[in-house]
Formats: structure tokens, C-alpha cells, sequence
């Protein structure tokens, strides 16, 4: 009993002083919505990934807070308070990344967290989400499990990126449907991890299901991470009798890959699927093959370099301008969380007739259906907790008046026809000959 | 009686009387940082025991490993009390260092260093390699029990953080303990000349196999610390290469006085990360690298060594002022 007074009176001393510093604290900032973002800012995903995120961000929370984007997002900051965007590298593993999380939110007591670029970051953070309740806006990792294993009953956490399993999907419909003839069997290069195995199984299977009479190799190669050398995986594909390569690499090991290949005229003689080869097609410039398959994960980067939709071509000229280059998928990725972000607070803001809880954010984001770079996006899975857009598939192809690479042949999938219908596993779907799929 | 309880039994237990107090005011972020400083300080310890032999592992993240990666199986398995997974995770990391420890007893200096990575970077290759275990995205640790007991939400961590300073405390007082009785002293005979040991009769190769098998299970100790701590486990930030370094680290900070020594060690490593992460977002890891550095040319027996250093400094003092006393009463 005296233990628990003197508990409970240490806790009130402790409530009182902390209730005092928040105070002083609140008034100081009382103008500000402050975001976490993790991404990479070190390390290997740094130059392809985690710059581009960060550029994206920088840009996108200039437009918000001044009110420079067009309508419907032309009001300044998020339901009228300035953003503070607060950028931390995400390099180190998950046990880094949630010690990270918490300090962002327990210390630096941030609102809410947007970003996140690595699947095994999603997978470390998404209890600790829950456990903080701080809403998480996840925007490029691609890994099924988050919603349909670790997390089933989502409340706080949210992604605004399809699956994974959605642009491999994506991929093999686009090869049924331009490719039927050129293909005899599929190959594989992809690196030895989770985001590897997971990309192959989920294109093989697809493939299995749309093209059957095409036979998949049984010794696909899966090389070590961050290996860079490719010699003998090369040479294997160069003799393989399948002519279609699929591969999920990125970054450095991507860059190094396509170097390799190019020398040795790889992507002269096979076809190439590059689930993620946009990241780094602007980089390369003229070095990037031509006439190969690369991929967004959605309507991004390259793939809406020309649309002339406002928001989107505000993000072009002014990423352009900002960094001298193109904005790729990433930039838009992280961007788009953010644009999912104000679009929530405002909403709920005008609903609750003034600045909102981080509960009535959350409400209004469920389940959404609002306009982003390139017409509306929907949170249309997992409990309205799981974005899906459409998925574009084209081929590379030098633009030499432009000076950079472009897509031909392009292809739109509507969310429908690459996503497993609501309430349904993806690998169920996948294995179950992907029934319901409205395309 | 007095040889068990001296000064650094009672230094220890006055820091777990103040990490129990300092219990009720931490903030959370600051309960997760010394979480983490004591699963880290387990494993020091291992550290520390096999370099008092001389003896420096790159590799105790497999065990480190093997314990966190416990907790994860054991929970799939329907195990879901904090002590049953202590005794478990221990008991994997045991069972492995003893077997290991048949191979590793007979190797020495960069040998033994690069053997024991060599093994560990094996467990982090089947890990990532096998999708039934979990592959580079690991597995979700989910609360624990105490003792069948489920705690308020509230009071999950603050309960959490006084097994683990217990687990600590009782891990750092076996290790003194050890180190202080013959075969732990022994072990320092053993790095002087290990074929005088032999020649007294004392088999060298297997007191370095019980310090390994001890190291092992202290590793293991912090391992289930942390998947707990953590709510989860992945080869990258549990096996990898660079978490023993972090252990070799922590080591090196904290020298190898006083087995006290590296939870300060570990906690002055999480901060220096913690901050240097904040304020330097592009170049922590050239912050960690530099501090090591330093480290090394100023305190090249760590931390604890500034004790010592303090003392023997005011020894001279006393002794100058000694010598001047004597040479003003011999003039008189």
C-alpha cells in the first residue's frame, strides 16, 4: 500500500512537471505539424532511393506550407499549421529503426511519421506504430506482410504504395499481353533477401497463371546483396534457354548489374523485366538499355514525366528547377505520403471545425479516396489502410531531344486488375489463379 | 564471505538500487535507451571475460543472435513467458558455445577473432537466406508475460525494465564472481603463458572453453533482452557483422577493469549513437568512428581507466607532498 501512494505520488509529480514542459512547449510551437520521416540517407539505398525521397519531401512541404500547390491542395500547411518536416537516415537494421521511431515520438514529439523506404523497416515498425499510437504513413516499402501478417486490424499505421506483389503482377500482364510468342521461359536475377524472394515467387506465379505453356527456370540466380559482381551470374543467364529475365534489383547493385551486362551485350540478347530499374534509368542517362521493361509501382517517375495533370506538373517543373534533374519514383512516393497526409488533416479539420486529433486524421484517411499527382488514389485494402493505384508497364526508349530516357508502349492496369480483391492474402491470390481481378 | 561481497558486489548493487529508482522518473525513450544499454552490457561482459584471457571474438552477435531469435521461435511456438524465454534463449546460446567450443578452444589472437565471425556470418546466412525463418524481414516479437502475469499497458515497459536490470545484475555478479575465483584468475595466467599453466597442472583449453560457454550464455542473455526490448528480430540488426563490433565497441570503451564498467560503457555507446544520429544525421557513423579513436589514443584502457588514472594521480600528489614534508622536517 505505501508503495503504490508513493508510486502514484511520483507519477503525480512526474505528471505535473511533464504536463508543465508541454505546456511551455505547446505554446512555443503551437503552429507546427511536426512529421517524421526516415529514409536513407547513408549506405547503399542512399544515392537511388533515400536522396530522391528526401528531395521529394523538401519540395513538396515547401509547396504545402507557402500554399503553392494548385487546387484542391492550395491552402498553407496542414489543416492551417506550418509542417516541420524532420528527416533521419534509416540505414542500420530494425532494431535501430524502432529505437529511432520511438525517440522521434517519445523525445522530438512529432505528430505523426511519413516515409520509410526498406520492407524489413515496415516490418520492424509496425507494432511499435500501434504501440505509440502515432499515425505512420508507410510510402515505398512493398513487403504483403505488414497488413496481412503482422499487422491484421490496422489502426494507425497506413501505406500509400501498392504491394509489391501488385507490380509483379502488373509485369507479367503486361508481358501476356504484348509479348505472347516472344517469350520462351522466364528467368530470374534478384538479390538473396526477402524483397528478392518475395518479387521472383510473386512473378512466377503470376506468370504461371497467365502464361502457362511458358516454363520457368528451376535454378534462377539469387546473388548476395550488395555483392557487385556478376561475372558467373551473367555468363549463367547468357546461356540459359529462357529469354526473359525478370529482375527486382535496385541501387548500386542495379547500377553495377547493368554495367556489367551492357559490356558483355546481355540486353541484346535477352528480354528484361526491371521491377525497379526506374530508380536508377535517370542516373545512368544514355547508359541504361534500351527497349527493356522498367517499372514504377504506379503512376511515378518516368511514367508521368508528361502528364499534364496540375499537381504533377507543378512537382515537374518544380523538382526540375530545385535539383536539376527529373524527379524518379521515389521522389514521388514520399511525396505522395505527405499529399495523403494534408488531404487527412484538412479533412478532418473541416469536419471537426478546427485542428483536429491525431483519431480524427485518422478517420478521415481510412478508407479515402483522394487526388494526387495523377487523378484520385483510393485506400481501397486492408481495412481501407492499404492504397491501391494503377500499375504502368512500358519500354525504354533514348529521347534525344529531350536528352533523357523515356517509356513507349506504355501500358495502364487499373488497381482492380493487379490487386487481390479486398479481404484476400496475396499469395492466396497468386496461387489461386488470381480470381476477381477486374481488368 | 568478504571475498564475495566487496566493493564491486556492492557497486553493483547500489547501481541496481538506482536503476530500480531511476525507474519511476525515466521517459520512455530514455527506459528504451537503458534497455537496450543493459542487454549490451551483457554481452560486454561475455566480451570482457574472454579478453582477460586476451582473447577478442568478432562474432558474439551468433549468440547475441541465437538468444533474440529464440524468443522469436519459442513465441510461433506458443512459449510467451519472459523467464521461460530467458532460460531457453540461454540455453540455445549455451548449448552452441559448448559446441563450438570444442573447435574454438585450440585457436588464439585473429584465429580465434575471425572463427567465431566466420560462425556467426554462417547463422546470418541461413537466416537470410530461409523464408520459414523469417528471412532479411525477421519476425515480430509480441509481449511478454512475467511469471503468467500480463501488466497494464502502462506498466509493460517499467516492469520489463526491472527484469532486465535483475537479469543484468545477476549476470554482472556471477561474472565478478567467476573472475575472482581460481579458474577465473587462472585465465589470466593463461594469456601470460599458457604452457607454465599447463605445467601446474591446469588444463588451458578447457578454462578458455568455459569462458566461452560462459560468454555464450551471457551473450544469449542479452540477446532475449533485446527481442523483447525490441518487439523484433532480423539478421541485419541481430547477426551481422557489425553488432559484434558494436560489442568490441562497447568493450573497447569500456575497458575491461570492472565488469560495472560496461553498462556505462553500453550507455555512454546508445547515447553517443543516439545523439550523433540527431544532430549529425549525415555522418553518425564518422562521429562513432572518431570517439573510438579517441578512445584508444587517450584512454586506451577505457572508461574505467580514468578512475585509476584519478587515483594514482592523487597517489603521487600525496606522495610528493609526503617526500616535501619529510625534506622540510630534515632541513629543520
Amino acid at each position: 500500500m505505501t508503495s503504490a501512494i508513493s508510486t502514484s505520488t511520483v507519477r503525480l509529480v512526474g505528471v505535473a512537471v511533464a504536463g508543465a514542459l508541454a505546456l511551455s512547449a505547446g505554446a512555443a510551437l503551437a503552429q507546427t505539424v511536426k512529421i517524421g520521416t526516415p529514409t536513407f540517407l547513408t549506405g547503399a539505398a542512399a544515392p537511388a532511393f533515400g536522396i530522391p525521397a528526401k528531395n521529394g519531401v523538401e519540395l513538396i512541404v515547401r509547396g504545402i506550407n507557402n500554399g503553392e500547390l494548385p487546387a484542391p491542395y492550395n491552402t498553407k500547411g496542414f489543416a492551417g499549421r506550418q509542417v516541420e518536416a524532420l528527416i533521419y537516415d534509416e540505414a542500420g537494421g530494425g532494431t535501430k529503426q524502432v529505437t529511432e521511431m520511438r525517440n522521434k515520438v517519445q523525445k522530438d514529439n512529432v505528430d505523426a511519421i511519413i516515409g520509410i523506404i526498406s520492407s524489413g523497416t515496415c516490418a520492424a515498425t509496425t507494432a511499435l506504430s500501434e504501440e505509440l499510437k502515432v499515425l505512420t504513413i508507410q510510402t515505398v516499402c512493398g513487403t504483403t506482410r505488414v497488413f496481412e501478417e503482422l499487422n491484421k486490424d490496422p489502426k494507425y499505421v497506413f501505406r500509400t504504395i501498392n504491394t509489391a506483389t501488385a507490380n509483379n503482377v502488373s509485369a507479367a500482364r503486361y508481358i501476356a499481353a504484348k509479348m505472347k510468342g516472344k517469350v520462351k521461359g522466364i528467368t530470374g536475377i534478384n538479390q538473396n533477401y526477402a524483397w528478392g524472394q518475395d518479387s521472383w515467387r510473386d512473378f512466377r506465379l503470376a506468370m504461371a497463371t497467365l502464361m502457362p505453356d511458358v516454363t520457368a527456370t528451376k535454378k534462377p540466380q539469387f546473388p548476395k546483396i550488395f555483392s557487385g559482381q556478376y561475372g558467373t551470374e551473367i555468363s549463367a543467364l547468357s546461356r540459359a534457354k529462357e529469354n526473359l529475365v525478370h529482375s527486382s534489383f535496385w541501387g548500386g547493385d542495379l547500377e553495377a548489374f547493368i554495367g556489367q551486362s551492357s559490356a558483355r551485350g546481355l540486353f541484346k540478347r535477352k528480354l528484361f523485366v526491371l521491377t525497379v530499374g526506374e530508380t536508377v534509368a535517370y542516373r545512368l542517362g544514355k547508359k541504361f538499355p534500351q527497349g527493356i521493361m522498367v517499372g514504377t509501382r504506379g503512376p511515378y517517375g518516368m511514367y508521368v514525366a508528361n502528364d499534364p495533370s496540375p499537381i504533377n506538373a507543378w512537382f515537374q517543373k518544380e523538382y526540375r528547377k530545385a535539383y536539376g534533374e527529373p524527379p524518379s519514383q521515389p521522389s514521388y512516393q514520399y511525396a505522395q505520403g505527405y499529399l495523403a497526409g494534408k488531404f487527412a488533416y484538412d479533412d478532418a479539420a473541416k469536419k471537426a471545425g478546427k485542428f483536429p486529433t491525431t483519431e480524427q486524421v485518422i478517420a478521415s484517411l481510412t478508407g479515402a479516396t483522394f487526388p494526387s499527382f495523377v487523378g484520385n488514389v483510393t485506400m481501397g485494402l486492408s481495412k481501407g489502410h492499404q492504397i491501391v493505384t494503377d500499375d504502368r508497364w512500358g519500354v525504354t526508349v533514348w529521347d534525344d531531344k529531350k536528352g533523357e530516357m523515356v517509356l513507349e508502349d506504355v501500358v495502364i492496369f487499373p488497381p482492380g486488375c493487379v490487386n487481390p480483391p479486398n479481404g484476400v492474402k496475396s499469395a492466396d491470390w497468386l496461387k489461386g489463379g488470381m480470381k476477381g481481378a477486374k481488368c | 564471505m568478504n571475498r564475495l561481497f566487496d566493493k564491486t558486489f556492492w557497486g553493483l548493487t547500489i547501481g541496481l538500487v538506482g536503476l530500480l529508482a531511476l525507474n519511476f522518473f525515466l521517459e520512455e525513450w530514455m527506459r528504451s535507451i537503458g534497455l537496450q544499454s543493459l542487454s549490451r552490457g551483457c554481452v560486454a561482459i561475455g566480451l570482457l571475460i574472454l579478453w582477460r584471457t586476451g582473447l577478442v571474438s568478432f562474432g558474439h552477435a551468433l549468440f547475441f543472435g541465437f538468444g533474440a531469435y529464440t524468443v522469436a521461435m519459442m513465441q510461433i511456438l506458443g512459449v510467451n513467458d519472459l523467464f521461460v524465454l530467458l532460460i531457453c534463449g540461454m540455453a540455445t546460446a549455451g548449448f552452441l558455445a559448448f559446441f563450438l567450443g570444442f573447435l574454438l578452444r585450440k585457436y588464439r589472437a585473429i584465429f580465434f577473432a575471425l572463427l567465431n565471425m566466420a560462425f556467426s556470418m554462417i547463422l546470418y546466412g541461413v537466416l537470410a537466406k530461409a523464408e520459414w525463418l523469417g528471412s532479411t524481414d525477421g519476425f515480430g516479437v509480441k509481449q511478454v508475460s512475467f511469471i503468467g502475469m500480463t501488466p497494464a499497458d502502462d506498466m509493460y515497459r517499467p516492469l520489463l525494465f526491472v527484469c532486465a536490470a535483475f537479469f543484468a545484475y545477476i549476470s554482472a555478479v556471477g561474472a565478478h564472481w567467476y573472475l575472482k575465483s581460481t579458474l577465473g584468475m587462472m585465465t589470466m595466467a593463461v594469456r601470460e603463458n599458457e604452457i607454465r599453466v599447463e605445467y601446474l597442472g591446469y588444463s588451458a583449453e578447457k578454462a578458455i572453453h568455459v569462458k566461452y560457454v560462459l560468454s555464450g550464455l551471457l551473450a544469449g542473455v542479452g540477446g532475449v533482452i533485446m527481442a523483447v526490448t525490441v518487439g523484433h528480430v532480423d539478421p541485419d540488426s541481430m547477426v551481422y557483422w557489425p553488432v559484434s563490433g558494436d560489442f568490441v565497441f562497447i568493450t573497447i570503451l569500456a575497458g575491461t577493469g570492472n565488469v560495472g564498467a560496461t553498462f556505462i560503457g553500453a550507455l555512454v555507446y546508445e547515447l553517443l549513437r543516439t545523439y550523433a544520429f540527431e544532430f549529425a544525421p549525415h555522418l553518425w557513423q564518422l562521429i562513432l568512428g572518431g570517439s573510438l579513436l579517441l578512445i584508444i589514443m587517450f584512454l586506451p584502457d577505457g572508461l574505467w581507466s580514468i578512475r585509476s588514472e584519478l587515483r594514482n594521480r592523487r597517489e603521487l600528489r600525496q606522495a610528493k607532498r609526503d617526500s616535501d614534508n619529510r625534506a622540510a622536517e630534515v632541513r629543520r
